[in-house]
């Protein structure tokens, strides 16, 4: 098994941490993980990206054009990334902000309103949180057991009274996800 | 078993500079590799082991800080990026020249000049074939993996010293940006100077003992005869590098037909590339220099008698494709490709070209 992931919106949105908690929820499960942020002039202000890549193998190339998965959170990330989707693949979206929606017939598209569902909670913390959680119920790389393992080690100590709500906010994507169209095989729902 | 944790490179290789042993780290911070002198700086080693920590004025005072400690028989690190190494490259010829050992790390960015902060391999022929002047050599280690950033810096102290050469490892900006799962190695205690002179002889200036002359580190000597009797000694300590220490990894090179030679992140692209080349039927390989001085010739050479021909993947207009020229000999056809100004091939990209150079042109 090998999903390799791209994660992308506004700085500040929580892109790179989402990532992050993946990847090292992806260690805790022992598997091969690798995280390749953009960085420098792209992180200011701008927009940020993460390529998760998590694997039963050694991984090639922790840099790619092409994914299993695109996660996707603002209109920018949408117009970069949408054709960069596996025919077969995923795209996950939060329509919020969203104005050109996703046009490929040949991939499975669904939507998730993190942003929307984190002010329900409110707090602004959680979108990405809620938008993990919708992916991890669409392809269950890693268990929710090392989920919680992976947020411990990628939260600061300081930061672990936020566990419960983060892991709440996982739930929530999870139930409110909507699937747009669905391209997924009979033997990967489960 | 060890604990498996998620690290920048960056900050593997300022961790496993602590747990070498390191006594001291000067540097000045540059963009992509900030985060060394970052989490050193929020690290303190100094109350873990003692190391020292110093953000220099410049990077000129830097190395000459590594100078200073190294000739005092420490273990001493600095790093930068590639503007950074050219400042520094005065004082890494003045080390080479004076034999000091050192650790000297390179993540490197795209040139020329302040060129760009995106990962770049543009600083090959500095760092392999002089940078500053004379008739010297670096010990160049060039990391692929997160987890090799961590090795390599006891690697890069122990072969320093056991050659009292400066060490490198030539990195760049997608290895120190991105975090993989890594392994960090034991720690292992500072030496003291009884110690450093057990093991490594006492060249170094630990202080005059009665039973011999003082030591005298420099690199100038003005009599032209001595001068060419110490090229002679460094010319013959680089031959017994090059005979000893040539480190590669093969990657699904015994059945292929054409061959890849990359490092650092091309290495990792070129991974991917055989995959989708193989999904193809082309029989691809890759060989990944480790050793980018003392460059490995000789497996390039061995295998030019059995394969139709070799791609150079750099992220820079061609440099170590000079090398591989000279190890094929002529014996096969060698091609280029790269990216520059912190551009990154993608592997579709990189098999695309090598259809196109090497197969549809035959």
């Amino acid at each position: 098994m090998t999903e390799e992931i791209i994660i992308a919106g506004f700085g500040g949105q929580g892109v790179l941490s989402m990532g992050k908690i993946l990847a090292y929820s992806g260690i805790m499960e022992n598997k091969e993980v690798s995280w390749m942020p953009s960085y420098g002039p792209e992180m200011r202000g701008g927009t940020a990206n993460v390529i998760v890549i998590i694997s039963d193998e050694r991984i090639s190339s922790p840099i790619l054009n092409e994914f299993d998965t695109a996660i996707i959170l603002n209109q920018q990330s949408m117009d970069k990334f949408e054709n960069t989707v596996k025919p077969g693949g995923l795209l996950l979206y939060d329509p919020n902000g969203i104005t050109n929606h996703p046009k490929r017939k040949d991939i499975t598209i669904a939507t998730i309103e993190g942003a929307k569902e984190s002010s329900i909670l409110k707090t602004n913390k959680t979108a990405n949180m809620i938008v993990l959680g919708a992916f991890l119920k669409l392809h269950p790389v890693v268990k929710m057991v090392n989920v919680h393992k992976g947020l411990e080690k990628s939260l600061p100590q300081r930061h672990h009274h936020m566990i419960p709500i983060n892991e709440k906010a996982i739930t929530i994507g999870m139930e409110k996800l909507k699937i747009i169209q669905d391209l997924r095989k009979v033997a990967t729902m489960n | 078993m060890k604990e498996a944790i998620l690290m920048k490179g960056n900050e593997a290789m300022a961790e496993a500079a602590i747990r070498a042993g390191a006594d001291a780290y000067f540097g000045y911070p540059i963009t992509p590799q900030s985060e060394v002198i970052e989490y050193l700086m929020h690290e303190e080693p100094q109350k873990r082991t003692g190391m020292v920590v110093l953000q220099a004025e410049s990077e000129l005072a830097a190395i000459n800080m590594v100078y200073g400690a190294g000739a005092c028989g420490k273990r001493v690190m600095t790093s930068s990026s590639s503007p950074g190494i050219s400042l520094k490259s005065e004082g890494i010829s003045y080390m080479a020249g004076s034999e000091i050992p050192c650790l000297i790390v390179n993540v490197m960015r795209g040139g020329p000049g302040l060129g760009t902060i995106q990962p770049g391999q543009s600083d090959y022929f500095q760092a392999t074939k002089g940078g500053g002047h004379g008739d010297y050599r670096l010990i160049v280690l060039a990391p692929s993996t997160v987890q090799e950033m961590a090795d390599f810096v006891d690697l890069s102290f122990k072969l320093a010293f056991k050659y009292r050469n400066p060490a490198m490892i030539l990195s760049d900006g997608a290895i120190g940006q991105m975090m993989e799962k890594v392994y960090l190695p034991e720690q292992k205690e500072r030496l003291s100077n009884e110690k450093i002179i057990e093991l490594y002889g006492d060249w170094a200036t630990t202080g005059k003992t009665a039973n011999r002359e003082r030591n005298i580190i420099t690199s100038l000597d003005l009599k032209p005869e001595r001068q060419e009797i110490h090229n002679i000694h460094l010319q013959e300590k680089y031959k017994m590098i090059e005979e000893n220490e040539t480190r590669y990894e093969e990657i699904r090179c015994e059945d292929a037909e054409y061959i890849m030679v990359a490092f650092g992140t091309s290495a990792r692209l070129c991974q991917k590339v055989i995959q989708l080349g193989r999904e193809k039927g082309l029989k691809l390989g890759l060989l990944r220099p480790i050793t980018l001085w003392p460059f490995p010739k000789k497996p390039i050479t061995d295998y030019a008698e059995k394969v139709k021909g070799f791609l150079s993947v750099e992220m820079n207009a061609g440099q170590m494709v000079e090398d591989i020229l000279l190890a094929v000999e002529g014996k096969a056809p060698v091609e280029h490709y790269g990216r520059m100004g912190g551009m990154i091939a993608s592997p579709s990209e990189i098999l695309q070209a090598l259809e196109e150079k090497l197969i549809s042109n035959n």
